[in-house]
Parts: C-alpha cells; sequence; structure tokens
C-alpha cells in the first residue's frame, strides 16, 4: 500500500526487521498473532532458543500435516514441535523464566504505546467488553527487553504511539522498541527516538504522523 | 500399605462437597482433565469456584460444567476465546463471577499456596486496573503488588504415568499446572493412561512426587484437539 510517497513495510518485510535485531543465542519469546511470524524471518546461522509461555523452551516449527500433536501446543494453541536441546517445565517456572529477568527478548502486539514506553495491549475498556489478559502482563514487564510489533497508525488514521494511553495499561514503562510499518522507534524515559524508517519518510514528516517529538 | 489409586473417576470424587474451590489443570486443550471434569458434572457438587487458566471450550468439558449452574465464580487469566460462548453468555447475565488474573499470577498464586506462602509482592500487573487496590511496596527501587495465594479444596490434573505413592510424570506441554495445582489442594486427583509399579518410574525423572497426590485413576488415551482460539491483541 502506498501512503504518499512511501511505502509500508508488509508484514512479512515487518517480520524481517525483528528479526535482525534478534541476536545470536537469544531466549524470545514471540507473541500470539503477528510475532508468531518473525521466526520464520530468523537469519541462518543465527541460534535463537523460542521460549512458550505454556512451558516450552527451545521450541521448532509447525509439524507437517498429519504430525500434529496436541499436547504440543503454543500459546495460540496451535501444534508445534521441540528442537532437540528443548525442556517442558510447569507454568510457575515458565513465568519465573520471565519475571526473574531470564528472558532476553519479548516481541508483543499492541494497541498503544505511549512515548516512555508504556503499553495498552490487553483491553480497549469498552463497557460490555469480555476481559482476557493471559500472560501479555507478566511478558511485558518481565523480560529484559519488551518490543513491540504493530502498525503505526489504526485505520482511521490515527497514531497508536500516543503521549499517554488512553487504553487500560498492560505494564508501565516496559516497551522499549517500537517495530511498526512505517518505521522503528525506540521509548525511553525523555520520549521517542528514531531508529529507522522506510524509505521516503522523514523524521518530520514522522512527527507530524505521530504527533509527538522524535529524535534523532 | 499405601494405595492411592482408585478404581473409578466416581470413586475418586465421591466427597468434592458444595462450595468446594476446584483447581483445574490444562492449558488451551492440553493436559486438561475432561474425565475428572465430566465426573465432577455427574457427581453434582455445586456452588463451586473454579480455577483454570481459560473459562472452557465449545459445549464439553469445563464449558458443560458452567452450563450446569455449578460454578459461581471462575479465576482465570484468558476467559474469551472464540468458542467460549458458554462462559461469554453466563458472564453477560451475570450469573458468573469472574476474577481475572495474569497468567503468571495465577501460577505463582497457586504455587504460594502450596509452598506456604502467605502472600508475595509481585511485580506483574502493577500501576495497571488488575492490581485493584491491594497493598503496593517499591523495593530497591522497582514497584511491587501484594499476590495472596490462591488455595484448592480440590485439584483436578491430567498425568502421563502414577504409582500407588501419587508419584506422577507428565507429557510434553499437557505438564502445565499440573504441579503447581497439585501441591495447592487439600486433596489431589489425578489422570494417568498408565499405572505402574513402584520403582519403575525414574525417581530423577519423578515430575510430581507423591506427597501432592491423593487420588490416581487410570483413563483411557484419547486424542486431543488444539481449542479454538481468538487473538487478543
Amino acid at each position: 500500500m502506498t501512503t504518499g510517497n512511501y511505502q509500508r513495510r508488509t508484514k512479512d518485510q515487518l517480520a524481517a526487521r525483528v528479526a535482525r535485531d534478534i541476536f545470536d543465542g537469544a531466549v524470545v519469546n514471540l507473541g500470539i498473532g503477528q510475532p508468531t511470524l518473525v521466526a520464520n524471518h530468523l537469519p541462518a546461522g543465527r541460534e535463537v532458543i523460542l521460549h512458550s509461555e505454556n512451558g516450552i523452551l527451545g521450541m521448532g516449527p509447525a509439524p507437517a500435516a498429519g504430525e500434529e500433536d496436541f499436547d504440543l501446543i503454543n500459546a495460540g494453541k496451535q501444534p508445534v514441535t521441540l528442537l532437540p536441546g528443548g525442556a517442558y517445565f510447569h507454568h510457575a517456572d515458565s513465568f519465573a523464566m520471565m519475571r526473574g529477568g531470564h528472558l532476553d527478548i519479548c516481541v508483543l502486539g499492541a494497541f498503544q504505546v505511549s512515548a516512555t514506553g508504556d503499553l495498552a495491549n490487553w483491553s480497549t475498556g469498552e463497557p460490555g467488553a469480555i476481559p482476557a489478559v493471559g500472560g501479555a502482563m507478566d511478558l511485558a514487564i518481565g523480560a529484559r527487553q519488551t518490543w513491540v510489533m504493530m502498525d503505526l497508525l489504526t485505520k482511521k488514521g490515527q497514531s497508536k504511539i500516543v503521549e499517554k494511553c488512553s487504553y487500560p495499561l498492560t505494564g508501565i514503562g516496559c516497551v522499549k522498541r517500537v517495530y511498526a510499518d512505517l518505521a522503528t522507534l525506540e521509548c525511553t524515559p525523555q520520549g521517542l527516538r528514531l531508529i529507522d524508517a522506510v524509505e521516503g519518510l522523514s523524521r518530520e514528516a514522522l512527527e507530524e504522523l505521530v504527533g509527538l517529538p522524535v529524535a534523532a | 500399605m499405601i494405595d492411592k489409586i482408585a478404581r473409578s473417576v466416581a470413586e475418586a470424587l465421591a466427597d468434592v462437597p458444595d462450595g468446594a474451590t476446584v483447581l483445574i489443570g490444562g492449558f488451551g486443550t492440553a493436559g486438561i482433565p475432561g474425565e475428572l471434569i465430566d465426573g465432577l458434572i455427574a457427581q453434582g457438587a455445586k456452588d463451586l469456584t473454579v480455577v483454570n487458566n481459560n473459562a472452557g471450550n465449545g459445549d464439553t468439558g469445563l464449558a458443560a460444567l458452567l452450563k450446569a449452574g455449578r460454578v459461581r465464580k471462575i479465576v482465570c487469566s484468558f476467559p474469551r476465546q472464540a468458542d467460549s460462548h458458554v462462559f461469554d453468555a453466563l458472564y453477560r447475565s451475570g450469573k458468573l463471577e469472574l476474577e481475572l488474573v495474569p497468567q503468571g499470577n495465577l501460577a505463582e498464586r497457586i504455587r504460594a499456596a502450596g509452598a506456604g506462602i502467605g502472600a508475595f509482592f509481585c511485580p506483574t500487573g502493577y500501576g495497571t486496573e488488575l492490581a485493584g487496590d491491594r497493598e503496593t511496596r517499591v523495593i530497591d527501587g522497582k514497584p511491587y503488588v501484594l499476590e495472596y495465594p490462591i488455595h484448592g479444596d480440590v485439584a483436578l490434573i491430567k498425568a502421563e504415568r502414577g504409582d500407588r505413592w501419587g508419584n506422577l510424570t507428565y507429557r510434553k506441554a499437557a505438564r502445565n499446572f499440573g504441579p503447581v495445582m497439585a501441591m495447592a489442594a487439600k486433596k489431589t486427583i489425578a489422570t494417568v493412561h498408565e499405572i505402574v509399579e513402584l520403582g519403575a518410574m525414574d525417581p530423577e525423572n519423578i515430575v510430581t512426587p507423591g506427597i501432592f497426590v491423593h487420588r490416581v485413576v487410570q483413563i483411557e488415551r484419547v486424542a486431543t484437539q488444539a481449542g479454538g482460539f481468538k487473538e487478543a491483541a
């Protein structure tokens, strides 16, 4: 899709952009939905251990059709496999891995992220909506680095990076980076800092889209 | 002689009282003790508080227990799923109380009950609406919320192999909440697919020692299927 004279990253391009920053040897949790795409784009030769909140380290790709084992599923309840060296453990240990700072990176989706890294990704707070939180709050504050992967703008064109989240919070000051379809940004206590933007999108134009200062 | 083997699901569940807090293992469909849930429906205990990661899928298992009107309150992390229509309807009509707990807090609060911890300070959920009005404290510059244990009267869990002392092993990611729930209940009932002689399980590999288990029931192995799921964000 073309917007002005720049192009949005496709979902696969965005996943590849996130994957590029995952270092060799990292233990990573990929949230449900779009973040799971990142696994398909990890550069060859980089050894990364995937963690799944339901008690798996060393999670491998989906099994071949007919090979599914429904005792071996990911957090999204889809069948997965276990790599050699992988391990199973119970839920309290799995979340100790997050909270205890043992997990290097988690990648999550978001409704909103504030410039200083507050995250809102579990509830839109609509009256009558049934709330569900899962492991989002534990992951957000537990991993050493929490990265968000999302479109920069809502369908209505409003920035999902905001000065202050209007949706219910998942965690405070926990997001370190936002990988968006239009730019990669760092959230700091002082506000946003630009890491990169898609070709043709200047920092000034990005500031206009977000409505907040973006430091170089 | 110690013999925790129950001859049937009905025998194992015979003394679950009305008003009990029942911890039920499983995540998605892995590790759900379906036979014990069906047995609890048949047994008839009512006014239950159920603790599970989810709030039932489709119309069977936990969803059927809810539909039968036996549950007063559910404590879980992720009730809303693509096929959680039974829960959705009961919740919306005010017939079922929900305590929503972040998944790691759920696991740790259950573990704390089993370990005799009175309460603990946890960073998860600080500054969010799920922290409620519980006490907070800053320790070494980091904020925490006081979390209380979740004790069960009964735990229903699904394991793979067991013996008459109640030692258990699990299968793959079906382990999930089983080991912590086993610790946290006054009476833990586990289904297994295989009962073996004492000593046949490698003591280095026993995941839940029998001290945490009170009844072991053998069930047929049936293929499970992945549950419906709606993406969170």
